[in-house]
C-alpha cells in the first residue's frame, strides 16, 4: 500500500481537471456574482488543492497517519485566521468605541 | 513480557543503493518515517506561509477597495499562464516520482528535466511581471504611483503582492536547484525501484509550492474583476 | 569532555575503566563536532544553553543592580531598555524553549522509547549548528549595541522608529527557530515510527508524552513567529506596508501573529518541565503514577487549547471587546489540564513511600511554585483584573515564578535525576540538597515581592520608581543575589563530579523505565541487550498494597 504505483490516466485525468478548474477560476471572476465572488475562488482553489494533496501526493494512498498531518497544518492555519479575523470583524460592533 | 529488537534489516546489494541506516530496522520504517518527516516539514511550510495568508485576510477584509485596484494593476493572462507551468510541472513531477517507482532511470531524468524547464519559465514570467511593476512605479520603499484616495491601500496590495510571490519565487528556486541534484544524482543511477526516497520527498516539496501558487493566483490576480 | 576523567577516578572500578560507552568511544574535537549520537548532541546543547543561561543571567544582575535604588542611577534608560529586551531574548529563545528538549529530551527519546538513535540523527546536529549560529548573530547583535524594544518587537517601534540592531537580532531569533522546528520534527516522527515493538503508546512514559505535545506546538507554532519577524526586517529594509500605520499597517496584527507563536511558546517551555515532574514524583514516591491517562491527555490539551489564548495578551493593546472576552474564557479553560496534572501529582504522592533526593526536593519546589504561578495566570486571564495589572511587576511576578519557580526547577530536578545516567558518576548529595534550598529560598525573596509591587502599581520596563517602592526592590534584589549563588553551586559540584564524582551503576534510583536498564554512561546504540517493555510506572505490585513507611 505505500509503494502504490498511480496509473497514468489518472494523473492526467488530474491535470485535466486542474486545467478546466484554473480555467472555470478565471472566467467566473469577471461574472459578477456580489459577495459570492470569493468564497466561489476559494472554494475552487481548495478543490485544486485537494486534487494535488489526494493524487499527485499519494495522500489518497497513504495512511490514516498521513492523513492526520495534512488536515492537522491546515486546521492550524484556520485557527490562527478565524481567531485574528474575530478581532478585526468585531472592532466596529461597539457604537460607543473601546 | 519480552520483546526483541528487530536488529538486522535488508542490507543493500546493489551498487548505488543506500542501505538502511543503522538507527532503522528495516527499509519500510525508514522509508515511512523520512515520508512522514516530509509531510511535517510540509505542515510547517503552511503555517509559514499562513502567517503571510493571515496578514493578507485581515487587510482584504479591511481595504476592499483597494486591495480590488491593487489586483487590477497585475496581468491576468501573464498570471494565468504561470498557473498552468506550475500545474503542468506538478503533473512531470507526479510522472517522474512516478518513473523512479518502476526503476526507469531515463524516463525519471526526462520528467524531472520537464518540471525544472517548467520552474524556470514561471520564474521568468514572473521577472517580466516584477520589472513591468517596477516600471509601473508600483514597487514597496521606492517612490510609489498615485492611485487617489486609495494609494496607501493599494501600497499594502502590492506589498503582500511582492512578499508572498518573492516567498513563493524563493520557495522555487530551492526546489529547481533540489530537482537539479536529482537529476544529476538519477542519471548516475543512484536510485532505483527499492529506493527513491529523495525522489519522493522532492516531489512532495514540489507539489506544496505549487499548491500555494494556487491560492496566490486568484487570491491576487482575481479581486473585483467583475 | 576530557579523556583523562575514566583512567583516574579516586575509586576505579575495572568495569568502567574497560567498557565502552558514548563518552569514550572515539575522542577529539572532530568526533564531538560531527557526531550523529543524540547523546553527544545533547551535551553539545547542554553546554551552549548553559552558556546562554550566564549571558541572561548577567543582565538580570545589572537589572535587579539597578532597581536597588528609586532613581535611574546606574544606566540610562535606553541601556536599561536593552537590558530587559536582551535578558528576554536571550532566556527564552536561546535557554527556555531549548533547555529540556534539546538536553534532556535529545538524551532520553530515543532511549525512552527503546531506539537507537533520533529519527533523523544527521538532522539532529544539523539543528544544534543551526542554534549556535543563530545564537551567535544574536550575541554578536549584543557586543555591538544590543535591541532596545522589549523580546515583544512591538510595531511600529520596530519595524520603522527603532535604531538598534533590530534586523540582526531578528535575524539570530529567525534562524534558532528552524533548529526549534528541526527538533520538534525529530521528536515527532521518532515517537510514532521508532518505538521498541510492544510500546503501545499507553505504555510510554510521561516524559515522552510531554516532548510530544511540546513537540506539536514547536512545529506548528514557530513558522509563524519566523515569518512575522522576516516581515519586520522586511517592513524596516524595504517599507513594506504591513505593520506601520503610517504605511497603512496594522500594529495589532503583528501583536496576533507574534503571539499566536509566543503563547504557546510558554507551553514549549513549561511540559517538557511537565514531563520531568512526572518522572521525579512517581520514583521518589515508588508508587505507580496516579491518572496516568489523564495526565498524558492533558500534556496534548495543553498544546492544542495553548494555540486559542494568545489575545489574552492584547487586552488593552486595542483588539475588540469581544474577541478579548473569547480568549479570556479559552484561557480559563487552558488552566484545566494544568491542574489536572498538579492534582495527580499530588495524588501520587498520597500514601507514597517518599524519598528527599534532590530530584524530589526540585520536584516540590516545581508543585508549589508552579501552582502559585499558575493560580495568579487565571487572575491575569480574567479581563477587568488585567486591565490593572497590565504591564505591571504583577505580570513579571507571574511568569518567572512559572518560567524560573516552575520550569528551571525541573530542569534542575531532570539534571540531577539523569545526572549519573549521562556521566556515569553521583553528584555531591549534601551540596545538591544545600543548593536546592537556597535557590527556593532565593527565587521566593527575588519573586514574591514582585507580586506586590505589581498590585501597588508599579510598571514593569521601568528603571526608576516611586520612592515607596524601595523596599520591596531591595528585597527582590537580595533575593536575586541569593538566587545567583544558588545557581553557581551546582555548576561547580556538576563539573567536580566529571572527574571525582562516586561511578553510578545502571540504576542509582531504583527507577522505572528503558534508560535504566542500560548502563551508564551508556554505550552508543543505547542498549547493550534489548530491553525489556512492560507497563509503564511497575513499581506498585497489581494488587496495589502501598505500605507507608512509619
Amino acid at each position: 500500500m505505500k509503494n502504490h504505483i498511480v496509473p497514468v490516466k489518472i494523473y492526467l485525468a488530474i491535470f485535466i481537471a486542474l486545467a478546466i478548474l484554473t480555467a472555470l477560476t478565471t472566467w467566473i471572476a469577471f461574472v459578477d456574482l456580489g459577495a459570492l465572488n470569493t468564497p466561489v475562488a476559494v472554494t475552487i482553489a481548495i478543490g485544486k488543492a485537494l486534487l494535488v494533496i489526494l493524487y499527485f501526493m499519494h495522500v489518497r494512498y497513504s495512511d490514516h497517519l498521513t492523513w492526520v498531518f495534512v488536515a492537522a497544518g491546515f486546521f492550524w492555519l484556520a485557527i490562527l485566521i478565524a481567531l485574528t479575523m474575530s478581532d478585526f470583524i468585531s472592532r466596529g460592533w461597539l457604537a460607543s468605541g473601546s | 513480557m519480552r520483546l526483541t529488537h528487530r536488529r538486522t534489516g535488508p542490507v543493500a546489494e546493489q551498487k548505488n543503493i543506500a542501505a538502511v541506516a543503522h538507527h532503522f530496522d528495516t527499509a519500510e520504517q525508514q522509508r515511512e518515517a523520512s515520508t512522514l518527516g516530509m509531510w511535517a516539514f510540509l505542515v510547517t511550510e503552511i503555517m509559514m506561509f499562513g502567517g503571510l495568508f493571515t496578514g493578507y485576510v485581515v487587510y482584504r477584509n479591511l481595504y476592499p477597495d483597494g486591495f480590488a485596484a491593487g489586483s487590477h494593476h497585475l496581468d491576468i493572462t501573464l498570471g494565468g499562464i504561470n498557473t498552468m507551468a506550475l500545474i503542468a510541472s506538478s503533473l512531470t513531477m507526479a510522472m517522474a516520482v512516478r518513473a523512479a517507482q518502476l526503476g526507469k532511470r531515463k524516463t525519471l531524468v526526462l520528467f524531472l528535466l520537464c518540471t525544472i524547464a517548467l520552474g524556470l519559465f514561471f520564474l521568468g514570467i514572473k521577472a517580466v511581471e516584477y520589472s513591468h511593476k517596477y516600471h509601473e512605479q508600483l514597487v514597496p520603499g521606492l517612490p510609489f504611483a498615485d492611485e487617489g484616495t486609495l494609494t496607501q491601500q493599494v501600497y499594502v496590495f502590492i506589498s503582500f503582492y511582492f512578499v508572498l510571490t518573492g516567498l513563493h519565487a524563493f520557495h522555487m528556486v530551492i526546489g529547481i536547484g533540489l530537482l537539479t541534484w536529482l537529476t544529476v544524482k538519477g542519471w548516475r543511477g543512484g536510485f532505483s525501484k527499492e529506493y527513491f526516497t529523495p525522489v519522493e520527498l522532492s516531489g512532495l516539496y514540489w507539489h506544496f509550492v505549487d499548491i500555494v501558487w494556487i491560492f496566490l493566483y486568484p487570491l491576487l490576480y482575481l479581486i473585483g474583476r467583475h | 569532555m576530557p579523556t583523562k576523567i575514566f583512567h583516574t577516578t579516586s575509586r576505579p572500578q575495572p568495569e568502567q575503566m574497560t567498557r565502552e560507552h558514548y563518552l569514550n568511544v572515539d575522542y577529539g574535537i572532530k568526533s564531538w563536532l560531527l557526531t550523529t549520537d543524540h547523546k553527544r548532541i545533547a551535551l553539545l546543547y547542554l553546554a551552549t544553553i548553559t552558556a546562554f543561561f550566564a549571558l541572561g543571567g548577567i543582565f538580570a544582575v545589572v537589572i535587579r543592580l539597578e532597581l536597588m535604588t528609586p532613581s535611574g542611577d546606574l544606566v540610562q534608560s535606553e541601556t536599561y531598555n536593552k537590558l530587559f529586551t536582551m535578558h528576554g531574548i536571550v532566556m527564552i529563545f536561546f535557554f527556555l524553549i531549548p533547555s529540556i528538549p534539546a538536553t534532556l529530551g535529545n538524551f532520553l527519546v530515543p532511549m525512552m522509547i527503546g531506539a537507537r538513535d533520533l529519527a533523523f540523527p544527521r538532522l539532529n546536529l544539523a539543528s544544534w549548528y543551526i542554534f549556535v549560529i543563530g545564537g551567535s548573530l544574536t550575541f554578536t547583535a549584543v557586543v555591538v549595541g544590543g535591541v532596545d524594544t522589549g523580546w515583544t518587537f512591538y510595531t511600529p517601534y520596530s519595524s520603522s522608529y527603532a535604531n538598534t540592531h533590530v534586523i540582526l537580532t531578528a535575524t539570530g531569533i529567525f534562524i534558532t527557530g528552524f533548529s526549534s522546528i528541526l527538533t520538534g520534527l525529530n521528536f515527532i516522527i521518532t515517537i510514532h515510527k521508532m518505538r521498541a515493538p510492544g510500546l503501545r503508546w499507553f505504555r510510554l512514559p510521561l516524559f515522552i508524552w510531554a516532548h510530544y505535545a511540546t513537540s506539536l506546538i514547536m512545529v506548528l507554532g514557530t513558522p509563524v513567529i519566523a515569518i512575522t519577524i522576516a516581515m519586520v526586517g522586511l517592513e524596516r529594509l524595504f517599507r513594506v506596508g504591513i505593520f506601520d500605520p503610517a504605511l497603512g499597517g496594522d500594529p495589532l496584527l503583528f501583536q496576533h501573529l507574534f503571539w499566536f507563536y509566543s503563547h504557546p511558546a510558554v507551553y514549549i517551555m513549561i511540559l517538557p518541565g511537565m514531563g520531568v515532574i512526572s518522572e521525579l514524583v512517581t520514583c521518589f514516591s515508588r508508587k505507580r503514577i496516579y491518572g496516568y491517562p489523564f495526565i498524558a491527555f492533558s500534556s496534548l490539551a495543553i498544546a492544542v487549547l495553548g494555540f486559542l489564548v494568545w489575545g489574552h495578551h492584547m487586552f488593552v493593546a486595542g483588539q475588540s471587546v469581544y474577541a478579548a472576552m473569547i480568549f479570556s474564557v479559552l484561557s480559563m479553560l487552558v488552566a484545566i489540564p494544568s491542574a489536572v496534572k498538579v492534582f495527580n501529582w499530588t495524588a501520587t504522592l498520597y500514601k507514597g513511600s517518599i524519598s528527599y533526593d534532590t530530584p524530589m526536593l526540585y520536584a516540590f519546589g516545581f508543585i508549589g511554585l508552579f501552582t502559585i504561578g499558575g493560580l495568579t495566570g487565571v487572575f491575569l486571564a480574567t479581563l477587568g483584573i488585567d486591565v490593572h495589572v497590565h504591564d505591571t511587576y504583577f505580570v513579571v511576578a507571574h511568569f518567572h515564578y512559572i518560567m524560573v519557580g516552575g520550569m528551571i526547577m525541573a530542569y534542575m530536578g531532570g539534571l540531577h535525576f539523569w545526572w549519573p545516567k549521562i556521566t556515569g558518576r553521583m553528584y555531591s548529595e549534601g551540596w545538591a540538597k544545600l543548593a536546592a534550598l537556597i535557590i527556593f529560598v532565593g527565587f521566593n525573596l527575588t519573586f514574591f515581592p514582585q507580586f506586590l509591587l505589581g498590585y501597588l502599581g508599579m510598571p514593569r520596563r521601568y528603571h526608576f520608581y516611586p520612592e515607596e517602592f524601595q523596599v520591596l526592590n531591595v528585597m527582590s534584589s537580595a533575593g536575586a543575589s541569593v538566587l545567583g549563588v544558588g545557581y553557581l553551586i551546582p555548576m561547580i559540584y556538576f563539573i567536580w563530579s566529571m572527574r571525582y564524582g562516586k561511578p553510578a551503576g545502571p540504576n542509582p534510583w531504583g527507577a522505572k523505565g528503558l534508560e535504566w536498564q542500560t548502563p551508564s554512561p551508556p554505550p552508543t546504540d543505547n542498549f547493550t541487550k534489548p530491553p525489556v517493555v512492560e507497563e509503564a510506572y511497575a513499581y506498585a505490585p497489581h494488587t496495589q498494597e502501598d505500605r507507608p513507611r512509619g
